[in-house]
This record gives C-alpha cells, sequence and structure tokens, in this order.
C-alpha cells in the first residue's frame, strides 16, 4: 500500500489496511523515572505486538508520560500507541503535546476521557475535562486533514511557512459492557463521525453481550468504517477474576470463568486458556479486525498468549520508497 | 436554592481566638430554607459559642447577605463587636467584608451547590452556573453539573446500573439520566450528533462575571 492512501504510515495501520488480523500490546509506563522496566517489558512484546499502548496516567495513578514512554519504545525499535486521557490536560496543553509526540516519531494516538481522579493516588486533585474523548478525536482528525488547531488556526509556524499536519492513526476506547446498553453503540458511532480510525474496547469476558453490541454495530454498518480490536485481559488468578467481577466498573465476569479458574490446579495455565479460547471466538466474529492485549503487569505471558492463539509470527510490512 | 452547612465547629472557634466580642450574622434567604445559617441556627452557635466561653455574642439575621439595602440594622451592631461571623453563603461573607473594610469577616458555612431539595435533610447539586446553558439539548438534565466528568458526548465507561463510577452507592450516572430523559421523550436522536466542544469563557474561566442591565439603571 502506498503512503498516499496512508494516513499516517504507522505499521498498526499498514497491518489493518492490508487486512491483517492486528494484535496490539499495553505497556503500563514505571510510577518512577526508572525505565528499567521499560526494557524488560518491552522485550516481552517485541515482535509479538503490532504495536503497543502506552497508558497515561491509568488509573488516575501518576506515572512516566505515555509521550516520553513512547519515544523510548521508538529508540528501542517497538511502535508506540500513546493513550491521552481528557482528564489531566486542557484543549492547549493536548494539541501541544499531540505535536511534541509528533516532532518524536509517535504517529499512533488513544483518545480517551480517563478515569475519574478518586480513584488514583492524588484524589484531592482538580480535574480538567476541558474537552471529551468525542472531542479530542476531532480535534486530532482536524489537525491531521485540515492542519488546523481547534480555535481554525492553521498549523504554521509563520503565513509563509509550510502548514504541517499532525498525520496521527487516531484510536478511541468502546465500552459494549458500560450502560446505558443502548447509547454505547450511538456513542462508537459519534467517534466514527468524529473521525476515528480504530477503537480498542473494554476487556471482553461476557462474551454473549459483546456479540450483541457487535450485532448491532454491525447493522449501523460501523465495523466497515472503524478497524475494531477486541480488548483482553488474561486472568492470572482467582483473586484477580473476583475482582474483575466485583470491583472495576463496566467489567462482568461470567460465573463459567471464575468456576474454571477456581477449579484449575495451574490458575494462570487456565486464564491464559481462556484468553485463547476468546481470541479464537473473536476471530470468528464479523467485524473484528484484531485483538488488544492489556495483560496488566503480566507482559511476559505475551508470547505464550499469541503464540497459542496462532497469531504469530507477525506481518512485516513493507514501507515504500522514501518513508520514514 | 444555594445550599451550605456549617463549618465544624472547632475551624470556627478557631478564627475567633483574638477576639471578644462578635456579631454572628445570619441570612434570611437561602441558608435559612436550608437550615445553614437562619435565625435558628444563628441562635444555635450563638448559645455554642457563649457555652464554650470563646467570646461574648452578638446574634442578628437579615433578610439577605448579599444585598447591601438590607444591613441598615448591621452597622450600629457591628460597631460594638470587633469581628463578624457570618453564617451567609460565600456571596453574603464577601458582601458584609465589603460593607465593613475595618472588620474582619469570617465564614461559618462551607457554601456547597446550587442544588435541589430532595426531602427532608437532602439536597443535590444541579447547576454549575456555567452561564451557556444546554439544558434544552440535554433532556432538562445538566451533563455539566450532573456526570463527574462534565462531559459533552454521552457517558464514559464506568457508567453501571444507573451509577457513576465516581461514587457507585450514592451518585447516579448523569448520562443515564439522560438518556431515560430523552427515550421517555422520544428524541434519542438527539444524542448522535457529536456535541462540539464547550465555550468555557461564559463560566468562571473567563474570569469573574459581570450582568449590566442598562434597563434597570446600570451604566454600561
Amino acid at each position: 500500500m502506498s503512503s498516499d492512501t496512508l494516513k499516517s504510515g504507522t505499521n498498526l495501520e499498514r497491518v489493518l489496511a492490508a487486512g491483517h488480523f492486528a494484535v496490539t500490546g499495553e505497556l503500563g509506563p514505571p510510577k518512577s523515572a526508572d525505565i528499567s522496566v521499560i526494557d524488560k517489558k518491552a522485550e516481552y512484546l517485541r515482535g509479538m505486538v503490532d504495536a503497543v499502548n502506552l497508558t497515561d496516567n491509568q488509573t488516575a495513578i501518576v506515572r512516566l508520560s505515555s509521550i516520553a514512554t513512547g519515544r523510548l519504545l521508538i529508540e528501542r525499535g517497538l511502535e508506540p500507541v500513546i493513550q491521552m486521557t481528557c482528564r489531566d490536560r486542557n484543549r492547549l496543553a493536548q494539541q501541544a503535546d499531540i505535536l511534541g509526540a509528533y516532532a518524536l516519531g509517535i504517529r499512533n494516538i488513544l483518545c480517551l476521557t480517563g478515569d475519574h481522579q478518586c480513584f488514583g493516588n492524588h484524589p484531592t486533585a482538580k480535574h480538567v475535562f476541558d474537552i471529551d474523548s468525542v472531542q479530542l478525536i476531532r480535534a486530532v482528525y482536524d489537525m491531521r486533514e485540515k492542519g488546523v488547531f481547534m480555535c481554525g488556526d492553521e498549523i504554521r509556524n509563520t503565513k509563509k511557512s509550510e502548514i504541517v499536519n499532525p498525520r496521527m492513526f487516531i484510536g478511541g476506547a468502546a465500552n459494549p459492557f458500560g450502560d446505558p446498553f443502548e447509547l454505547r453503540v450511538i456513542r462508537l458511532a459519534k467517534k466514527v463521525n468524529a473521525g476515528v480510525d480504530f477503537v480498542q474496547t473494554q476487556c471482553i469476558y461476557d462474551m454473549d453481550r459483546f456479540t450483541e453490541w457487535m450485532r448491532q454495530v454491525r447493522n449501523r454498518g460501523l465495523h466497515e468504517k472503524v478497524k475494531i480490536l477486541a480488548g483482553l485481559t488474561p486472568l492470572k488468578s482467582l483473586g484477580m477474576a473476583k475482582y474483575m467481577a466485583t470491583s472495576v466498573a463496566g467489567v462482568n465476569v461470567p460465573d463459567s470463568y471464575l468456576e474454571r479458574m477456581e477449579g484449575a490446579e495451574d490458575a494462570a495455565a487456565e486464564g491464559i486458556k481462556i484468553c485463547i479460547e476468546q481470541i479464537e471466538q473473536l476471530r470468528a466474529m464479523e467485524g473484528i479486525a484484531g485483538i488488544h492485549l492489556m495483560a496488566i503487569e503480566w507482559e511476559s505471558r505475551v508470547p505464550q498468549i499469541v503464540e497459542g492463539a496462532g497469531l504469530l509470527p507477525r506481518p512485516v510490512m513493507q514501507r515504500s520508497e522514501g518513508e520514514s | 436554592m444555594i445550599v451550605a452547612e456549617r463549618k465544624p465547629i472547632d475551624e470556627i472557634k478557631g478564627f475567633l481566638t483574638k477576639h471578644d466580642r462578635i456579631l454572628l450574622l445570619g441570612c434570611g434567604t437561602c441558608v435559612t430554607v436550608c437550615n445553614a445559617g437562619g435565625e435558628r441556627e444563628v441562635g444555635m452557635l450563638g448559645s455554642i459559642l457563649r457555652l464554650a466561653g470563646v467570646c461574648k455574642v452578638v446574634e442578628h439575621t437579615i433578610e439577605r447577605q448579599c444585598d447591601a439595602e438590607f444591613y441598615e440594622d448591621v452597622y450600629d451592631l457591628a460597631n460594638e463587636c470587633d469581628a463578624i461571623l457570618s453564617m451567609g453563603c460565600g456571596v453574603g461573607v464577601q458582601l458584609a467584608a465589603r460593607l465593613f473594610p475595618d472588620k474582619p469577616v469570617y465564614p461559618a458555612l462551607n457554601t456547597k451547590f446550587m442544588g435541589i431539595n430532595e426531602g427532608a435533610g437532602e439536597w443535590t447539586e444541579a447547576c454549575l452556573a456555567c452561564g451557556d446553558c444546554k439544558l434544552g439539548i440535554f433532556g432538562g438534565v445538566c451533563p455539566v453539573a450532573q456526570c463527574s466528568k462534565s462531559l459533552a458526548n454521552g457517558p464514559c465507561g464506568g457508567s453501571e446500573d444507573g451509577m457513576c463510577e465516581a461514587d457507585p452507592n450514592c451518585t447516579e450516572c448523569g448520562w443515564q439520566r439522560i438518556y431515560d430523559r430523552l427515550k421517555a421523550l422520544d428524541q434519542l436522536e438527539v444524542l448522535e450528533a457529536v456535541e462540539p466542544p464547550r465555550d468555557w469563557s461564559r463560566t468562571h474561566d473567563g474570569g469573574p462575571r459581570r450582568i449590566t442591565r442598562p434597563d434597570l439603571g446600570a451604566e454600561e
């Protein structure tokens, strides 16, 4: 595929455009500037995924910034997807950081609302929410397609300078498990209208509800307008399964999985087995373009899951001459 | 109305350690209705301070602390005191401070919000005075005030069983309420449109706001 028809030219975009079943991973940046953990996690993900999400102060806990971590991944030869929430920055800071990320070679961005600060380690903080995730998607889209900031100013240094559009591949989140259910597809449609290129879903355990959501997505033809990556988080233990079932808003773990985790001799192996089964179910589902594997503090098992699901080797995308 | 609640007594006492005689000034409007700073609460707080031997207390309640025309009787009383402890909302405290430039004025209340009386002893926040009302779009439920993240384009992923992720036991998801209301009115199509970013310059982000009405005699 030539660069002319690509929006950003990222590996993730190429993999999806070529019709491969995409695999993205996730790396939680460390809670200090000690980046040795990034090296370690990056090695687990190398060659296993097409791009790696870098979370942005996830669960409202201060961490190394997603953009800085994204640059560190580029230097290590992995492709980043930086996450950007609307909780911590206003539209000036968000657009400045998009330019900064682009200047550092980052080309994938995931536009998110952000967890409420009450969940994190600064519950007395003031949140921002100047704009919301749909408006952020539209802003990144307009920066790429029209070369303008949210205020309408052109993105160039002087009137005589060339307009430099930050050509980002734009992602969003979709949560089929939040309420009200009917609004979930409407909200996805809004993100599509705003210009999103791909969405990654909340982690799926309740396949029945996900299947119903996808049916509604297909009824509206949304799967043909946006690449949908199904989110998966392998269960590490019975304790984690119970925690996900009871304590995480919008996550429902079916009893059958809880029973399997409880009955298993090796719960971790059972969790991986369940995850691989889910990948097989999702690959058979019309409109699913790939998976987003969120192995939370369990990046070491990503190779086992991806290999077990028959998703290796990952496609190597050719770049046309002269492309960066 | 404006809803307030009394500060912890120790915080109030902390203001008064250097004063011998204070004017405890109640307000007869919002804080009377929400039982936080009216004549009755002035009497109760005055008794507490006297019994605790904090200082001498002169009690007085005026109709509205946010309007200078109701302060006529206050000047003489204030002259006899070395500080004012206001049981008005934050607006009342600030006007009293402006009218008595040589006296310390302390707040006895924490002003909480503009809200609805839900029944005996219960109030909920309803309006943030954003200055750019969108209730006509959202079925009469305000996403700025009723959503914990003030989202304009639908609920985040943290809405579950009608409740908000930030406080799932007590706080309803504002977007669930918007959805329920628009569904009942058969207007769900309203939610398909992308709501553009808000103009926050109309709210406090543009600085303290002012309304001038020449038709009422104000200078432009």
